[in-house]
């Protein structure tokens, strides 16, 4: 046992005490290109450690049980040489950053997930069956999450696209404030349908800083919540396909209808400016 | 608006002297110089002269000479030219003054009031030529205890070891970003790291796709605010992972690139539509404390599978020492530290000019903090900001630094001149545009060489110092105040820094 000097000394907050692979081995099963793991009491680096061991044996499917507040669920998933992506299913609640830096795999949460739902998402697909917490889609720049609740404040923040990638976000609730703020790519949909009849949309300062992407919103806003930075328009046809793909999308994920979602007016955000603070210098 | 500003430079063409050979009108983006057929005869406006010292340079005849401008308002202390100058700016435009480069201001540098030490009589120094001297620095958290296992003839170390990076001398390039500066530029500084064996750092713009494998394992990848240019591989082609958190020209604000500069290539490197605005936010919204930024660092060692050291970059600001402690808590393998003096593309002067604190005292703050703390192995050092010479490094060291980031050094080397306006994007010199026609004249083979030559001079320099202390090997100086003495410096100065003053 080493003897530490420190005068306050430092504790390894997250891999203090991390098991081996060997120690844990009992926690997975794998059969062909199904894995199970069980979660209960593991910490973080114990249970990607424990996917990532099950990925590389060849499992594409990996059920993860007794998550509870375990962070980074598939961020260690980057495997160039390995052909496939898996699919992860989450029992019940994950914690902060679940899939952050998300390498074109799926993730499939039964439960509620907590704040950093794909944080800096590179590619493929989260589907939470509840609601999510911060800045869900933070950065995101490829891939789709599909949240069916609601989600907490600064969703959407600095999402981005370019070339082809265009990452999609369908929330089913509502937001908190600073939803899309610094928006500079990608399609987010709100659909307010756990709002009352009446009850406008939570969120203030919606798309403060906007630059680019679009913003489709189900439900009232006031002029009032809504950024500086961003102009309301009527939907067009494109619009209209591009919402019938993706809330149908979220609607067979959760078992909804999505016509009668899609009958609702929608209001289309967009930035009024790919160049809001164009103006602020002095040359 | 007519314009009240006076010119900054006074051009002087020797008339006896100019052959009219129009390459001070080739070279000037400013179109400071033309030539007129009719009359045959070279003209300059000095008015959007920066006196970046080109057309100068390249006269084939010596014929040009640009100084500042020698009309003056009535002298006056307090408001100086640049005081008066900048306010009129601000009347006629209503916006923020922008400029490039460091801190221009007096403040005191420490550097300047330091001393090192040398051995007399009582022990020998040590002549590098002749003998080995070491430099290499790995960089990264060290464990609590080593300990080793014999078995038979072989020993194995059976601590836990964190990943550690080594460099072949203290001295990496700072964060520059693909977009501030030319690509030329930025491969320039990749090839002289790999050339010579350290690291260079991509700032927050990305590292093109192009650049990953044969540059991978020399750079320092920044995740920043804007998370511009980030994904899995690029996290993953890298030596180091480093999270931005501030930056020394302007702490506690975030970076702006312009929509025009935001061409295809620069564009599809920060993985953002071509013309947007790249706009870096001011804090990074996935960290609001120190318990937050744990979290990003963890998200970064497990997207890297735990392979690469983890480093987090400050800007020096008062309290730097506690934060810096909290950075080391949070799990961080390295925290770069960037003074009052370091450079930027673009910043706010007010903000350029007087926030943050010299890094000569944010380091020895830090050093002695983590020391007293008994964390200082757990995390490397890096100091960055108004490094100009070997000097300034090997006393860095001295003051707790592992290593240091040369940034206007490493482009003063390439070409630069400290004309300040690399927020214009005119660089005459091809570092800091995107004009094609402008970025074409830094040529990376020879750049490279520059800045590779400048890596040799400073290395021996310092091994030449080390030598002169009896030091052979750099792991000695760290820290090592000893060495150091003041000079013309006040009580509480000495004190923060940890020195003593000289004669004591």
């Amino acid at each position: 046992m080493a003897v530490s000097c420190a005068r306050y000394g430092l504790r390894e907050m997250f891999l203090g005490g991390v098991r081996s692979l060997e120690e844990l081995r009992s926690r997975l099963s794998i059969e062909g290109q199904e894995a199970e793991i069980d979660a209960r009491d593991l910490v973080h680096k114990e249970i990607n450690d424990l996917i990532r061991e099950a990925a590389l044996s060849g499992a594409r499917r990996i059920t993860l049980l007794n998550v509870c507040g375990q962070r980074y669920i598939g961020t260690r998933l980057f495997l160039p040489q390995q052909d496939g992506k898996i699919e992860i299913h989450v029992y019940s609640t994950p914690g902060n950053d679940l899939g952050a830096f998300l390498a074109g795999h799926r993730i499939v949460v039964h439960g509620n997930a907590q704040d950093g739902v794909g944080n800096t998402m590179d590619d493929g697909e989260i589907v939470v069956h509840g609601r999510a917490g911060d800045i869900v889609a933070m950065a995101m720049r490829g891939g789709r999450i599909f949240i069916r609740d609601s989600v907490g404040y600064r969703a959407a923040i600095h999402m981005k696209e370019y070339t082809g990638k265009v990452p999609v976000l369908v929330i089913g609730g509502t937001a908190q404030d600073f939803f899309g703020e610094y928006m500079a790519g990608g399609i987010v949909i709100l659909l307010g349908l756990n709002l009352k009849p009446g009850e406008r949309h939570h969120a203030h300062y919606i798309g403060t800083g906007m630059h680019g992407g679009v913003i489709y919103l189900r439900g009232e806003v006031a002029p009032y919540q809504l950024g500086r930075e961003v102009g309301v328009l009527e939907l067009d046809d494109k619009d209209r396909r591009l919402l019938h793909r993706y809330v149908g999308e979220f609607a067979r994920h959760f078992n909804l209808n999505a016509e009668s979602i899609l009958d609702d007016r929608f209001v289309k955000l967009m930035p009024v400016s790919k160049r809001p603070y164009g103006r602020v210098y002095a040359y | 608006m007519f314009s009240h500003l006076l010119p900054e430079f006074l051009v002087e063409r020797r008339s006896d002297r100019c052959i009219k050979c129009r390459v001070c009108e080739r070279q000037c983006p400013n179109g400071v110089h033309h030539y007129d057929t009719e009359l045959d005869l070279m003209f300059s406006d000095e008015s959007p002269c920066v006196g970046c010292q080109r057309c100068v340079v390249f006269c084939p005849t010596n014929a040009l000479s640009v100084y500042p401008h020698p009309t003056t308002y009535r002298p006056n202390a307090s408001w100086t030219r640049e005081k008066l100058q900048d306010l009129k700016k601000q009347a006629e435009t209503g916006g923020v003054i922008l400029t490039g480069s460091g801190n221009d201001k007096p403040y005191r540098i420490y550097w300047d009031h330091l001393v090192l030490n040398a051995s007399q009589v009582t022990n020998p120094s040590i002549d590098p030529l002749r003998e080995p001297m070491e430099l290499r620095t790995y960089l990264g958290r060290k464990p609590d205890t080593l300990e080793v296992e014999v078995c038979g003839d072989r020993v194995s170390i059976t601590s836990r070891l964190s990943p550690n990076v080594p460099v072949e001398t203290p001295i990496l390039f700072s964060a520059m970003s693909y977009g501030a500066i030319s690509y030329q530029a930025f491969v320039s500084l990749a090839m002289a790291a790999k050339e010579f064996g350290t690291l260079f750092n991509t700032g927050e713009g990305g590292l093109p796709r192009e650049m990953r494998e044969k540059f991978g394992q020399n750079a320092v990848v920044q995740c920043a605010s804007g998370r511009f240019g980030v994904d899995p591989e690029y996290l993953n082609s890298a030596a180091v992972v480093e999270i931005k958190i501030g930056q020394g020209a302007k702490p506690g604000i975030g970076g702006h690139l312009p929509g025009e500069k935001v061409a295809a290539n620069i564009a599809l490197t920060r993985m953002i539509p071509e013309g947007t605005d790249a706009l870096s936010p001011a804090p990074q919204h996935d960290i609001y404390s120190i318990e937050d930024l744990s979290m990003l660092i963890y998200a970064l060692k497990e997207a890297t599978n735990y392979e690469k050291p983890v480093s987090v970059k400050i800007a020096a600001v008062h309290n730097v020492a506690a934060i810096a402690s909290g950075i080391v808590r949070a799990g961080a393998d390295i925290v770069a530290i960037d003074g009052l003096r370091g450079g930027t593309g673009a910043a706010p002067k007010a903000i350029r000019d007087n926030v943050g604190i010299p890094i000569e005292l944010a380091l020895a703050a830090v050093d002695r903090r983590l020391r007293e703390e008994g964390i200082r192995h757990k995390c490397s050092i890096i100091a960055a900001s108004g490094i100009r010479c070997s000097a300034d490094v090997v006393k860095a060291i001295a003051l707790g630094a592992d290593a240091v980031y040369i940034g206007s050094a490493a482009l003063v080397a390439m070409g630069c001149t400290l004309c300040q306006k690399c927020y214009t994007g005119k660089c005459a010199w091809g570092i800091c545009t995107q004009d094609p026609y402008l970025s074409r004249r830094l040529n990376p083979e020879i750049a490279s060489q520059r800045l590779v030559n400048l890596l040799r001079g400073w290395s021996h320099e310092i091994k030449e110092m080390l030598g002169g202390m009896g030091i052979n090997a750099i792991e000695s100086l760290r820290g090592n105040r000893e060495h150091l003495r003041g000079v013309g410096l006040e009580g509480w100065e000495l004190d923060v820094l940890g020195v003593k003053g000289a004669g004591e």
